[in-house]
């Protein structure tokens, strides 16, 4: 059994997934920058106490799950979400699921995931894809990352699925439940309301570590790695920055090019000239990413080493957070009449 | 980032399928366009597992002093920290801390080896010469 189903790649995988589901509902405006915009995607954490892969933990983008989430909600959609105890009856669900005719996505881990090259298998359990048939063993399978659709054997699925760890998707399968279409003024609404969010998630949390801040506090932190932490741990550390930056489906400059498109496809809806100009702003921070990006790589590379290298580098967060906060200030003074 | 400065050095991933970026074409309007990979994050994807290479190299030296048991190698090996493997395994994390130590693990009965020796794909004896092809 093949449902119709339309695989678009994109950067992301869950920007991909909620995107290609939300189309197949009829939601046919829906694309990945609104996807990842609508659903406030944008964020910056940096939490020194938490280590993942023996590095430091650092994201560009808000928690794993909440871009579908929101997407659906301020579209107004209701979303069915299952999470499993036992393989059998996951299997089962799933199989039903398609029977009615609803490709579904999953959460599933990687390190298991025998498509994807074993260089990028680490043991993380938030990527997602949608399945949308099944014949004889072999589910089909569409990975937003990827160019073409594949398949997994039902035991390769459930392995991914039930992956263990952290964030440990047990199973997690979830849709977008058939409605009516989405007018062009539900998206304007939904528009304003993900920008409304991912303002108060850039400069609207309290404390150093989140947003804005988040950005500045990582680049004076970066100048003391150094002395801190040594050469080889400060190259590792800014690895590690860097795969969360440029590494996992961002589009490049950290999510930062995305959301520049978006605000620039939001302008359709919203006829703001500020959009267009505040687009350009992330645009300069994305590519500001990108030269940090470079400064650090001379660095793990050992190309470059001294202290001043790493108050370059510093340097190049503290600014990132002076323009993206600045944007974000930009966006909040915008009246909305929708 | 105008479209044409979106670099394509070939990468692993890059050999499997291209990645879609972002940028800017010459009326300055987003476009997508496909990448085979940057340099910049292919190099820091090999330090990550240069880290890793010397994590296990680290974990043989101790294990061969007799200040851990084979299992932190194969932890180190695959990626394990002391969370996944007690997921994997179905042990319970005090119960792994314990068989880290070689005094304990050496005692370990045959059934529970052979819990940890499918979890890392081995056999019981390789799991305990630490003797594995790398891939």
């Amino acid at each position: 059994m093949k449902l119709d189903f339309e695989h678009i790649q994109s950067a992301h995988c869950e920007n991909g997934v909620t995107t290609n589901l939300l189309r197949h509902i009829g939601v046919s405006q829906m694309t990945e920058p609104l996807a990842f915009g609508i659903g406030a995607g944008l964020f910056f954490a940096y939490i020194p106490l938490l280590k993942i892969n023996n590095g430091p933990a650092i994201a560009f983008r808000t928690f794993p799950g909440l871009i579908f989430k929101r997407t659906c909600s301020y579209l107004d959609i209701e979303v069915v979400r299952k999470k499993f105890s036992s393989k059998e009856e996951a299997q089962k669900i799933l199989d039903q699921t398609l029977q009615t005719g609803q490709p579904t996505g999953c959460q599933v881990g990687v390190y298991y995931l025998p498509y994807f090259p074993k260089e990028y298998r680490f043991h993380f359990n938030a990527h997602n894809l949608v399945v949308y048939g099944k014949e004889g063993d072999n589910y089909l399978i569409s990975d937003p990352v990827m160019e073409n659709t594949t398949t997994l054997s039902s035991y390769e699925l459930e392995r991914v699925r039930f992956a263990k760890g952290a964030l440990a998707p047990r199973g997690q399968l979830y849709y977008p439940k058939q409605g009516m279409a989405v007018t062009d003024h539900q998206i304007a609404i939904a528009i304003e309301k993900g920008i409304k969010k991912n303002i108060s998630n850039m400069i609207g949390i309290p404390g150093p570590i989140a947003g804005v801040n988040g950005i500045k506090f990582t680049g004076k932190r970066i100048k003391k790695w150094r002395d801190k932490l040594g050469l080889h741990k400060a190259g590792l550390y800014l690895a590690q920055l860097v795969r969360m930056q440029e590494e996992i489906g961002t589009g490049g400059g950290g999510f930062r090019y995305i959301y520049g498109a978006f605000l620039q496809e939001a302008f359709a809806f919203h006829p703001k000239e500020q959009l267009l100009e505040i687009s350009k702003s992330f645009t300069q921070a994305g590519d500001l990413w990108r030269t940090a990006a470079v400064q650090a790589a001379g660095i793990y590379k050992g190309r470059i080493s001294s202290q001043k290298d790493f108050n370059v580098m510093g340097d190049y967060l503290i600014e990132l957070a002076e323009i993206e906060r600045q944007a974000f200030v930009g966006l909040s003074k915008i009246k909305w009449q929708v | 980032m105008k479209k044409e400065e979106i670099p394509q050095d070939l990468s692993s991933l890059g050999k499997i399928t291209k990645e879609v970026c972002y940028a800017v074409d010459g009326s300055g309007k987003y476009v997508t366009e496909l990448s085979r990979g940057w340099e910049v994050k292919i190099n820091a994807l090999d330090v990550a597992w240069n880290d890793i290479e010397g994590r296990k190299t680290a974990a043989k030296e101790k294990v061969r002093r007799n200040e851990a048991s084979p299992l932190l190698f194969f932890m180190e090996r695959a990626l394990m920290d002391i969370p996944i493997l007690a997921g994997y395994t179905g042990f319970w994390k005090w119960q792994i801390k314990r068989h880290l130590r070689p005094e304990v693990f050496d005692k370990l009965s045959d059934k529970k080896l052979q819990r940890y020796a499918d979890v890392f794909n081995v056999g019981i004896e390789n799991l305990k010469s630490m003797n594995v092809n790398e891939a």
